[in-house]
């Protein structure tokens, strides 16, 4: 039987009772990345050697007692925007394909000092500009389900490593929907914290008040441990909150009955794909009849969101992004003449076309002039928004929707239309802005057999109720693994 | 010249935090280590990494505002203002414009015609920026970050000014209230206090304001008189060539006198600010701004009035024992261990000003330790040397921070209080100047004085004076 098909709990739980070890399962993931992903490209960069190693390490401690949590040992992916210490971190950008971090960020480190062991660094959009990760310097990664389709991004390397089976778990990142949007288009689960959950030291920002780091794993209990194994207040993030809680586990087959469920209207009219709506819609029904109260609302606002967030993401990208200009680290042009023009051909040429169009709109938005009609009107949007959703949230313990219009669309269709595939953020986006957790499990599968995803969207710091729910919804049905990743390899 | 004309001034200065580390990171501010030893990923900007506002910054910044009269908003935030330059790591630098920590305040200063209230518009918050090194050998550039990110309040003042002396007494002013508490040792030359001078000059008796300049690079007070007058001149005189003042920013050369402009205008950069958001908005509770308000030192009026009462000092001594905050710490430490304040302030006024002057030293940079001169008090106030002799001692003091004590056992300074010894040495000195001995008897007063002298250089200085007068007197 194969390790990577296990969930991380499964595989952890081997790895304690010594049925197997890490070294076993580091292998067997490196091999399948070998055979695999030179065709999925889910993987910019794989470190087999520290992995094998660490591996090795991991067990030790492991045979001494030492760790004894349940993602000890177990070979993870991690987005490559999240800083790994002399691991290169490229935010599959050309502007970085060379730079090794001093230093690795804080949830990185919090599931290193679990134990999890990091196989190499997954593909994603350039610096997370993207819905595809078509934009990465180093090539599209290919959906798992269907090579001719994507898998959605920003996070793609990451959802397609967990939905092939390269990795037990991952990391993902997610601005705009950058972790539920991938998940839902390569079956796997994803969630998206609160904002301030778990620590952005680390994270190579894209739009500061909107990124969250989260997991990426088969099902909903993989995601819950490895989200209270990532959340922390961290000090070297000012933006990082102390939570009440941090139990994301014991809570979860508590069940939904009396949970109360708005449907918002909005997320369910045009534009949406009729065999995406009637699954989604199956699986409220799987939760009303397991004691969940349904209602359908009007949350309002919603054409709002992706104006407002490609502003507000854009501005702060824009300045985020200045830091790359061939002064200190990373990509410099060869020829140039004088500070100036070497700084316009350093970043002419090492960014991509997606990351150049949002620095120039963010610089637009911030200029003097267009500062208030732009900037400060995204900033007002988004306080309407979340005021929008506090008023659900009176009502309601979560709000159901689907996780992104349609199914994975076919490489190359998207990016000929960069303002189609904004709108493709539509059913994300608010979640970001307002800065709620919202989580995508898997829901069936298209005509195609392309994956659909289920969002729930919470309260802020009201991750247990959208994991019960998800848990809940999760054991009606059984994990569906991807063709590819059911080839045997030996 | 015809018409007369009015200069109006305002100033933006810029004054580097005592803090012992960074605004936004833990290293060192500390001031001259090896290029790029004081530095982490937040301050060299390396991708990933957050801002943390160190407290302490805003304690001063509000401590600042509370002795300049401002409000303090309770709830200020931290904006970015985006530029290129390699100084800048981030290549933008966290600032403070929507937002600034506090906001209208003013400071009072003595002018001719009296006491004058000095607007300031505001005080900001924001990091410094690194330091760029251009190596002619290697034809290349280098930056060292240690410099980047120490903290740095700008004080912009309302262009209340009317000339130099105006200037200089608020700047005098702010610099002795943020000396005094100890934000800032705030030195021109090392660059801790930075002062942007933005100029215009008007008809007298017009009341809208003319087109403004701003001189950068001004590292001392005489080199922002010079500034000042030679900016007012250059004004005036395109206004009577009928042409008109560009605004712009212009470059102070002391060593030519001369300005030349920096930037006009028309390019000014679009700094596109926009709020932190890796940084949420700072509340200063009223608790917080209590404690920072309860400690409070006590500036230099306060001093002034406890000086003239508490020690009975004369107003003009007062005035100069707290110009510095430096000279009254020397004199509070001193007198708290001899208890003898106006013995203090006699030397601080008169041997410490002196060798001040003679070796051009600042306050600042006095160096002895209140328990030497203490120390040296107490050697002349029990007649163990003779004052002449404390004067020599003072100024080893003075440079080399000498124990007062040791040093005189070592060079054989003491007073000889050998009565034996001193009237044989009378008795000779009498013999050998028998003229001034019968002058004296034959009433010259002044004769006296020339035996005193005979009599203590043959006891090579370390007589008491007045033992020697009185000898000398019984013997003649």
């Amino acid at each position: 039987m194969s390790l990577m098909s296990l969930t991380a709990l499964e595989l952890g739980r081997k790895i304690q009772n010594k049925e197997t070890s890490s070294v076993e399962a580091v292998k067997e993931a490196l091999t399948k990345i070998r055979r695999m992903d030179k065709e999925l490209n889910c993987y910019v960069t794989v470190e087999e050697e520290s992995a094998l190693q660490k591996a090795e390490e991991a067990d030790e401690k492991i045979r001494a007692g030492i760790w004894k949590g349940p993602l000890a040992g177990v070979p993870m992916a991690v987005k490559d925007n999240l800083c790994t210490k002399g691991i290169r971190t490229t935010c599959s950008s050309k502007m970085l394909e060379s730079f090794v971090p001093a230093y690795t960020a804080e949830a990185v480190e919090n599931l290193e000092r679990a134990g999890a062991v990091i196989l190499g660094k997954t593909n994603m959009d350039e610096f997370a500009m993207g819905s595809t990760t078509e934009t990465s310097y180093f090539g599209p990664t290919k959906n798992p389900w269907n090579a001719e389709h994507v898998p959605g991004g920003s996070s793609g390397g990451s959802c397609g490593a967990v939905a092939a089976e390269l990795c037990s778990f991952a990391l993902g990142s997610d601005t705009g929907g950058s972790i539920r949007q991938p998940s839902s288009f390569c079956g796997v689960t994803g969630i998206k914290p609160t904002y301030g959950t778990v620590s952005r030291y680390g994270l190579i920002a894209y739009g500061s008040s909107l990124d969250q780091i989260g997991p990426v794993a088969k099902d909903v209990s993989d995601c819950a441990s490895i989200l209270e194994v990532i959340a922390s207040r961290d000090k070297k993030d000012s933006t990082s909150v102390k939570r009440s809680s941090y139990d994301f586990t014991s809570g979860l087959n508590r069940g939904v009955k009396g949970l109360r469920i708005g449907i918002p209207k909005d997320y369910f009219g045009e534009g949406l794909n009729e065999e995406v709506r009637a699954h989604v819609l199956g699986a409220a029904h799987v939760l009303e009849e397991q004691g969940a109260v349904l209602e359908e609302f009007d949350l309002s606002l919603v054409e709002y969101a992706i104006p407002a967030y490609y502003i507000i993401a854009s501005a702060e990208a824009s300045s985020n992004l200045a830091r790359f200009d061939g002064v200190k680290y990373g990509y410099r042009t060869e020829d140039y003449e004088g500070l100036h023009n070497m700084y316009k051909k350093s970043r002419s040429e090492g960014f991509g076309a997606e990351v150049k169009r949002r620095i120039m709109l963010g610089s637009f938005v911030l200029s003097s002039g267009y500062y208030d009609a732009y900037y400060i009107k995204a900033l007002k949007t988004k306080a309407l928004i979340k005021q929008a959703f506090d008023r659900a949230f009176e009502r309601y313990d979560m709000i159901l929707a689907p996780a992104a219009p349609s199914t994975a669309p076919k490489l190359s269709e998207s990016l000929q239309d960069p303002i189609q595939m904004y709108l493709g953020d539509i059913y994300t986006i608010a979640v970001n802005l307002a800065g709620l957790p919202g989580i995508s499990v898997p829901c069936g599968r298209d005509q195609k057999g392309l994956p659909i995803g289920l969002q729930l969207i919470g309260d802020c710091f009201q991750e247990e109720k959208i994991l019960r729910a998800a848990y809940a919804y999760e054991q009606t049905r059984a994990y569906e693994r991807c063709p590819l990743a059911k080839t045997e390899l030996f | 010249m015809s018409r007369q004309y009015e200069t109006v001034i305002g100033l933006e200065v810029h004054v580097e935090l005592a803090t012992k580390t960074k605004i936004f990171c833990g290293c060192s501010t500390e001031f001259g280590g090896a290029p790029n030893t004081h530095t982490c990923p937040v301050c060299t900007g390396m991708p990933g990494s957050l801002p943390v506002l160190n407290r302490q910054v805003v304690e001063y910044a509000a401590a600042v505002g509370l002795a300049a009269n401002c409000t303090v908003n309770q709830r200020c935030k931290f904006d970015r203002k985006n530029y290129f330059y390699p100084d800048n790591p981030q290549n933008y630098q966290i600032s403070q414009l929507y937002e600034p920590i506090c906001r209208n305040g003013y400071l009072e200063i003595d002018t001719p015609s009296g006491p004058k209230k000095i607007g300031i518009h505001e005080i900001h918050m924001e990091e410094d920026a690194g330091k760029l090194i251009h190596d002619e050998w290697e034809d290349c550039s280098l930056v060292d970050f240690n410099r980047s990110g120490v903290p740095l309040i700008e004080i912009v003042s309302e262009p209340d000014m009317r000339s130099a002396e105006e200037v200089i007494a608020y700047l005098d002013k702010l610099r002795l209230i943020i000396q005094y508490l100890g934000a800032s040792d705030c030195k021109l030359q090392e660059g801790s206090m930075r002062a942007d001078v933005n100029l215009s000059v008007r008809e007298a008796g017009s009341e809208t304001l003319g087109t403004r300049t701003e001189m950068k690079n001004l590292n001392s007070f005489k080199a922002i008189t010079r500034a000042i007058e030679g900016e007012r001149e250059r004004q005036i005189e395109l206004l009577e060539m009928g042409k008109k003042v560009v605004q712009e920013t212009r470059r102070w050369d002391d060593n030519k006198e001369a300005s030349h402009a920096m930037r006009s205008k028309e390019d000014a950069q679009d700094y596109r600010y926009f709020p932190e958001p890796d940084l949420p908005p700072i509340v200063i509770s009223d608790e917080w701004l209590s404690s920072i308000r309860a400690r409070q030192p006590e500036l230099r009026t306060q001093k002034l009035i406890r000086y003239k009462k508490e020690f009975d000092i004369p107003e003009y001594d007062a005035q100069i024992l707290t110009s510095a905050k430096k000279l009254a710490d020397l004199f509070e430490a001193t007198t708290a261990l001899c208890k003898k304040p106006k013995k203090v302030s006699n030397w601080l006024m008169v041997e410490t000003m002196r060798l001040m002057k003679e070796k051009g030293m600042e306050a600042e940079d006095l160096s002895f330790s209140p328990e030497n001169l203490a120390k040296l008090i107490e050697l002349t106030e029990s007649g163990t040397i003779n004052s002449s002799v404390a004067k020599e001692v003072f100024e080893e003091i003075f440079l080399k921070d000498v124990d007062p004590e040791a040093y005189v056992e070592e060079q054989g300074l003491k007073t000889v209080n050998d009565e034996g010894a001193l009237l044989e040495v009378v008795r000779k000195v009498i013999e050998e100047n028998p003229k001034s001995a019968a002058d004296y008897r034959g009433g010259k007063e002044k004769a006296l004085g020339f035996l005193v002298g005979q009599t203590m250089k043959a006891m090579k200085g370390k007589a008491d004076p007045g033992a020697v007068n009185r000898m000398l007197k019984e013997q003649l």
